[in-house]
């Protein structure tokens, strides 16, 4: 059974027809060939598929595309500036070495923008704490954590 | 260029140039590729450890619509052949195992592939799988290399003995050795089969391209397996081309074949572009897993801390299969007695076949084994001698010059003393207790190959070119596993043709358009195809400044390359735009590109039973140090400080180094206190990330680098590898600090808060 669905994505959108069974994350690799979410485990424990739903950073390997009908998507895709300037968060990663392998990194990007947008000032705590469903095997999360830390100090000033 | 040229971007912490696609999520991983037209292929994998196939029958699946291909091993041309790892040198001695494909007429592990299919969906091949019918007849397996070493055990592979291979190591007379020691201690001490656990699962996609050739895009540590892979197909070598794409993460589970066999064989007998990505459980329960070790360990020293003796026995589990167990056996005879003065030692080392699931390269690759036993012995050693943990080890390390009880000599610095003060240092005021929390701390020291076994004669190649306009190319057959493999040659050669690093183009992993580079393996890509980078660059400088030279009217030796310009370094302001040389070059037909080959030093071994002389070309060194928290209530062991100091000879990319030294850290650490691939009888008893428990951002302190720049290494600039030396002595620094605290010691990894509950009653219960 396929029916249609709404989805903003990126700012843009989208009238899409999915299956009842069909996982937010294989509609936005397969369908709308956003490929920066990425399949790491296919059962939440990993973070890799993170977006943004609703400005939330959720599992789209968990989530049923038709659930979400209606909702307001962001892949990492979608956080650069238009004119391909990097957000804030993707500079720090970028000045602090927290991208090595890089396969985490579209996830932990978009939980550090959402924890950001959620909590301009956190305290290392707070980042690790709110990052902790997003695992690194390369970093020893170290320099993520640095990263997110001093993008929102820049945020400030 | 000469020694005291200041570099201008070697050493500096600059982001590298595939950060910006990875950050923006542009970069193209295996499974993030297609085609149109594409099917996708899934693998029937074993539900025995150990059983006959008494019949496979995959009518059923045929039939069934959207199934375009259901493979078994009588579909395979050659299903059965050696293993290689990239190696091209024929080294023999027992070193290259059986590589089969699909499993014929037995399957020896759980989880050991069995068929195949590719259809239209992925749910359809799905569904294929469950009408595929095989019938079993199981058979008892072996599950305990002690065990499979007793003669009257079954055996796993039909034809060959359960124990693989046996090493040696023998300096001096362990027995006098021992007689000579006022302190002897001797433990048995256990490590557990272990994961890489990269986040991106073993993926790839495969096409026949319009000259019939089959290419294969891959998440891969070695593209050169092309040629094993063509062996399968019968066909010749240059019918298969592999693409090897930048990797989510290698670890050295990338490093044998994973689905380029699968859809090499797809695609041929489709005639269709074929996808095939492993799920996270089929990873964990049918790939590579690092070698569980039992480790006898007895070592010798007098009253006032000086080592007489060390004699150790190892046994190894290998699996089901060979693969690469012999090497990392290999590699653990050579670390075995540590980075220490040892008079007499003697070493036995086994590595067994069992119906486990099989096992091969792990980040260490048979080095962080022997370092928790050897360190855990120094610690004790200390405690009965009344010496500080340093001091010790101070007393003991080995110096350059000095040998190896293999004996091989350390031709280069060797910066133990300097990790472990700045270790000691860093470690700082210790943290005071609180409630039911006891607090320890630890040191561990380490050694660590960086480069292939000399016996291999590993080489590398790379192609750097300059462009009309000044910009830079260069081709290297390396894969990029998320080090920084790619980026460092960048940056050498940036430094060298004095240009900005954002002028370099490189093309990477390509076997049919990029030179052979080797594997990106053993630490060795920096030492490599750093080197021959950097032979390759002075090649074109040199053409580029003897052309400058005649324009200017200067002697060359004045030249330097700046800026994308070529000026004279005496000060004089005469200079010229880069690209007019380069112009200038081309006009008169002088080649404007170099490819280089370095060779690493090329030895042979006399024999394999006997480990001899010189193995490696170099290690390198480095000290871990821990502060930790254990609950004496709940065994729960939290992490306070880690900090990790290692001589780097040279650092090419100081953010790439400290993150290859942070990440090893938290790698070791996993290893240390939750990382166990449980097997029960032969099945996988921790098949997701619910079981098999990776540190997380709450789990682990920041860790504290301290580089030591001997410049003393032997790759390019005087670098070391790091890769794989900054996991070493993470494990054995915390089991330390653990004793530590809490007064007792676990001999097995991981340090699990049930062992340490078990541990501190019975030491109760003992009064």
């Amino acid at each position: 059974m396929k029916k249609q669905i709404t989805l903003t994505v990126n700012g843009v959108k989208r009238e899409l027809f999915v299956a009842s069974n069909e996982l937010l994350l294989n509609v936005l690799r397969d369908h709308l060939e956003l490929t920066g979410a990425k399949y790491g485990c296919g059962i939440g424990e990993c973070g890799s598929c993170t977006v943004l739903l609703d400005g939330e950073p959720i599992l789209a390997c968990l989530t049923l595309a038709m659930a979400v009908d209606g909702s307001d998507v962001v892949t990492i895709e979608g956080i650069s500036g238009s004119d391909g300037r990097l957000h804030p968060v993707q500079e720090s990663f970028l000045n602090h070495g927290a991208v090595q392998c890089g396969f985490c990194t579209p996830g932990l990007i978009l939980t550090g923008k959402a924890l950001l947008d959620e909590n301009p000032q956190p305290t290392e705590g707070e980042i690790r704490e709110y990052i902790r469903g997003n695992l690194c095997r390369c970093t020893g999360y170290t320099q993520i954590v640095k990263a997110i830390k001093d993008s929102s100090v820049k945020g400030k000033a | 260029m000469n020694e005291k040229t200041e570099l201008r971007i070697i050493g500096k912490p600059i982001p590298r140039h595939d950060a910006w696609e990875k950050a923006f999520g542009l970069t193209c991983y295996a499974a993030d590729f297609s085609l149109p037209g594409m099917l996708y292929g899934k693998v029937l994998r074993s539900n025995y450890p150990s059983a006959r196939i008494l019949s496979v029958n995959t009518s059923r699946a045929e039939r069934l619509k959207g199934v375009k291909a259901v493979l078994t091993a009588k579909d395979v041309p050659r299903n059965e052949s050696v293993t290689r790892f990239g190696q091209t040198h024929v080294v023999g001695g027992g070193f290259e195992g059986l590589y089969r494909v699909l499993a014929d007429r037995k399957v020896h592990f759980m989880g050991e592939a069995v068929a195949l299919v590719a259809a239209e969906a992925e749910e359809i091949a799905e569904k294929a799988l469950e009408l595929i019918r095989v019938d079993y007849e199981p058979l008892p397996g072996i599950f305990d290399p002690i065990e499979a070493m007793k003669p009257d055990a079954p055996l796993v592979q039909e034809g060959r003995p359960n124990i693989i291979t046996h090493y040696e190591v023998v300096k001096g007379d362990v027995k006098m050795g021992f007689s000579e020691a006022d302190i002897i201690v001797e433990n048995t001490y256990r490590v557990p089969f272990v994961d890489h656990a990269y986040l991106e699962p073993e993926s790839g996609m495969a096409w026949i391209d319009e000259d019939g050739v089959i290419t294969i895009r891959v998440s891969t540590q070695v593209i050169e397996h092309f040629r094993g892979i063509a062996d399968v197909l019968n066909l010749p070598h240059n019918r298969v081309r592999v693409i090897g794409t930048y990797v989510g993460g290698g670890f050295g589970g990338k490093e044998d074949i994973t689905v380029e066999a699968f859809l090499a064989l797809l695609t041929y007998k489709t005639g269709r572009p074929v996808k095939l990505t492993y799920t996270r459980e089929e990873s964990i329960l049918s790939h590579s897993k690092r070698h569980p070790y039992v480790m006898i360990y007895k070592t010798g020293a007098k009253k006032d801390g000086r080592l007489t003796a060390l004699e150790a026995k190892l046994v190894s589990d290998a699996g089901a299969y060979v693969y690469l167990s012999p090497w990392v056996l290999l590699y653990s005879m050579v670390n075995a007695a540590g980075p220490y003065r040892i008079p007499h030692v003697k070493v036995d080392g086994y590595t067994v076949l069992t119906n486990n699931t099989f096992t091969s390269a792990n980040r260490g690759f048979g080095a962080p084994q022997v370092c928790f036993a050897y360190e855990s012995q120094m610690d004790e050693l200390a405690r009965r001698t009344g010496l500080e943990p340093e001091k010790i080890r101070m007393m003991n390390y080995l110096e350059k010059g000095e040998a190896l009880a293999t004996g091989q000599i350390l031709e280069r610095h060797v910066a133990l003393q300097e990790t472990t003060e700045k270790v000691i240092e860093a470690l700082e005021e210790r943290t005071l207790p609180s409630g039911q929390m006891r607090i320890g701390r630890g040191i561990a020291s380490g050694m660590t190959s960086y480069g292939r076994m000399v016996f291999l004669h590993d080489t590398s190649r790379s192609h750097v070119s300059i462009e009309m306009d000044g910009s830079v190319t260069i081709r290297a057959g390396i894969q990029d596993i998320g080090g920084g493999q790619a980026s460092s040659l960048c940056q050498i050669t940036a430094e060298i043709l004095g240009v900005p690093i954002e002028d370099i183009k490189i093309y990477i992993a390509d076997t049919a358009l990029t030179p052979f580079a080797g594997t990106t393996t053993a630490t060795r890509q920096l030492y490599m195809s750093g080197n021959a980078t950097l032979m390759a660059a002075l090649e074109v400088r040199k053409v580029l400044v003897h052309k400058a030279a005649g324009m200017l009217g200067i002697d060359p030796e004045s030249l330097d390359l700046v800026d994308r310009e070529v000026i004279d370094k005496e000060g004089t302001g005469k200079s010229l735009p880069l690209k007019e040389v380069v112009r200038a070059c081309a006009s008169d037909g002088v080649p404007l590109y170099h490819v280089a080959l370095f060779k690493a030093p090329f030895r042979n071994i006399a024999q394999f039973e006997r480990i001899e002389g010189q193995v490696f070309p170099d290690f390198t060194f480095g000290t871990h140090g821990a502060e930790v928290a254990v609950d004496e209530e709940t065994g729960r062991i939290q992490v306070l400080k880690l900090i990790s100091s290692f001589d780097v000879g040279r650092a090419i990319n100081r953010l790439s180094v400290e993150g290859q030294i942070e990440g090893g850290a938290i790698y070791g650490m996993g290893y240390s206190l939750t990382e166990e691939v449980i097997l029960n009888q032969g099945i996988t008893m921790t098949p997701s990330f619910s079981e098999y428990l990776l540190p997380t951002s709450m789990d682990v302190p920041d860790v504290e680098t301290i580089l030591i720049e001997s410049g003393d290494g032997v790759g390019p600039f005087g670098a070391k590898g790091v890769g794989e030396p900054s996991v070493c002595s993470v494990a054995p620094a915390i089991a330390n600090a653990v004793f530590n605290a809490i007064g007792v010691r676990i001999y097995d990894l991981p340090l699990t808060p049930e062992k340490i509950v078990k541990a501190l009653k019975e030491k109760k219960d003992m009064g």
